[in-house]
């Protein structure tokens, strides 16, 4: 496969040493706040980040961009994730009920090696990478974000998917217990999303494990989640626990929830509106003072030269 | 000695909100999360709704309660309600859009919830500006009939909102369902006494 490296790396996007050593600064920080957070009596209720965990033998990977990341607070403060909730602060609040250990993914479908794997078991065999990637919500907000990640590829082509597979579907964990959200029919649960075959073997296509190289926190997924970043953020399923290869294309919740609204595809695309609001410029989170503009909306939110070859000749109004 | 209380204090309690967000902006940016654009237009978005609201339910207040000081602050109340809707179409157009007219404009013109809420603030600035007890006089019977646009303005508040929202109708049905509470609390008096505005 051929991977290109992205070039959209301005000199004046290079992160400058200043702005690492606060990102460190703050993640020592965290750490030493987990770190209290163990002392009886200190430990704050409620809080999802109580025990920030590293991540090891994390590699660098050349499709990370060189834009400035979204600052940590942000992208765990700041989610859409309806099984704890509508509101953008109601995951980092609720999420704590979720337990991800153990994890169990169930594999099946169309290939030769179904079963019910082990999370560790999963990610352990493939190498874990930092992607920086941009971060597009079909509601027209933006973020960069350091996931942490392993190829999905690489994950795939081990099932040994039959020729058969055309589709690869992906589930999130249904639990009204531990995923309080899901008690009221908000979407239609549990929560669907898929890929076309070769989308998901796309070198950008990640399953995220991690975040600011420190294990995923509950409200961005936790422990499993899909990152392919040339797409609207719904279609980044989070919390996995099901994947299912099939010869039809699956049924998404939010193709469901919205037909005319949200499509099966869902690429970032700004000549492509939504019916109620537009797509061609994005609020970038965190970024400069009340009085910043929007950005730009790339096509295929700037991954065009990795992943346009894959809808050549498609009329992207109509698969949207 | 409470009636002239009456009036600053709801004047304040009204500013509270603005107050708030004021505080918030120049001092605990944090309040504002990590999309400050989205919570200020929001925030407002929501307190103006709330007025009209408000100020829709003096009328019944008055009527089930036999107290007449709602209608002393019914006008103070409708003009914070026109308050709160300029500050979220300011800081809409201002932050949010950065004063890009080009954008705004496409947006008013082809977003059907943006279409409907500026209609709204166009209706309502001829209710502010003939809120004087001159322009009450000069106005007479036509006053009345001028200020029921009230209605048509709220109606348009909540169809804004409910259009807006990705997927979870549970807020903008709250305020529908107020909405709807208010105006038939109106019914009666409409049939007793045809022709008045209430």
């Amino acid at each position: 496969m051929l991977i290109k490296k992205p070039s959209d790396i301005k000199p004046s996007e290079i992160t400058p040493p200043k702005h690492y050593k606060q990102r460190r600064q703050f993640i020592q920080s965290g750490l030493g706040l987990a770190g209290a957070a163990m002392v009886p009596g200190l430990w704050l209720p409620g809080d999802a980040h109580a025990a920030r965990e590293k991540l090891k033998g994390v590699v660098k990977s050349p499709l990370s961009t060189s834009e400035k990341p979204t600052s940590y607070k942000d992208v765990t403060s700041y989610n859409n994730f309806y099984e704890f909730g509508t509101g953008k602060d109601d995951p980092a609040r609720n999420a704590h009920t979720l337990v991800t250990k153990p994890w169990t993914v169930k594999v099946e479908g169309e290939i030769d090696k179904p079963g019910d794997y082990h999370l560790e078991d999963l990610v352990k065999a493939s190498t874990l990478e930092e992607r920086i990637y941009r971060f597009r919500c079909v509601e027209a907000w933006s973020m960069v974000i350091p996931w942490v990640g392993i190829s999905l590829a690489e994950l795939i082509k081990r099932f040994q998917p039959t020729s058969k597979a055309k589709f690869v579907e992906f589930t999130t964990l249904y639990d009204p217990k531990q995923m309080p959200g899901q008690k009221r029919q908000v979407l239609h649960w549990p929560y669907v999303e898929a890929l076309r075959m070769d989308e998901a073997m796309n070198a950008l296509s990640i399953l995220a494990v991690g975040l600011y190289g420190e294990v995923l926190p509950n409200q961005n997924g936790a422990p499993l989640r899909l990152m392919v970043p040339w797409k609207y953020g719904f279609k980044n399923i989070k919390s996995i626990v099901k994947i299912r290869f099939t010869e039809q294309m699956p049924k998404t919740t939010w193709a469901l929830a919205g037909p005319r609204e949200y499509g099966f595809y869902a690429n970032v695309n700004p000549q492509v509106n939504h019916p109620r609001w537009s797509q061609a410029r994005e609020r970038v989170i965190g970024s400069g003072s009340l009085f910043t503009r929007r950005k730009k909306t790339l096509m295929f939110n700037g991954y065009e030269e990795q992943v346009a070859h894959l809808y050549s000749g498609m009329d992207l109004k109509k698969y949207f | 000695m409470l009636l002239q209380l009456l009036k600053p204090v709801v004047w304040l309690l009204s500013l509270t909100p603005f107050l708030y967000l004021l505080y918030a902006v120049t001092m605990a940016p944090d309040i504002l999360g990590a999309n400050p654009q989205e919570y200020l237009t929001h925030n407002t978005g929501a307190w103006s709704l709330r007025f009209l609201l408000i100020t829709l339910l003096m009328t019944p207040l008055r009527r089930l309660t036999g107290w007449t000081f709602p209608i002393r602050i019914r006008r103070m109340l409708g003009l914070f309600a026109f308050f709160y809707v300029t500050l979220h179409l300011v800081i809409y157009a201002g932050l949010d859009l950065a004063l890009d007219w080009s954008h705004l404009g496409e947006d008013i013109l082809e977003r059907p919830y943006i279409t409907v809420g500026f209609t709204a603030w166009l209706l309502l600035i001829p209710l502010a500006m003939t809120s004087t007890n001159a322009m009450m006089r000069r106005l007479g019977r036509r006053w009345k009939k001028l200020h029921r646009l009230v209605y048509l303005i709220a109606t348009l508040g909540c169809i804004h909102f409910i259009w807006l929202v990705k997927k979870d109708l549970q807020e903008p049905l709250i305020y529908i369902t107020i909405f709807i509470v208010l105006m038939l609390l109106r019914l009666p008096a409409r049939s007793m006494k045809s022709g008045q505005a209430t």
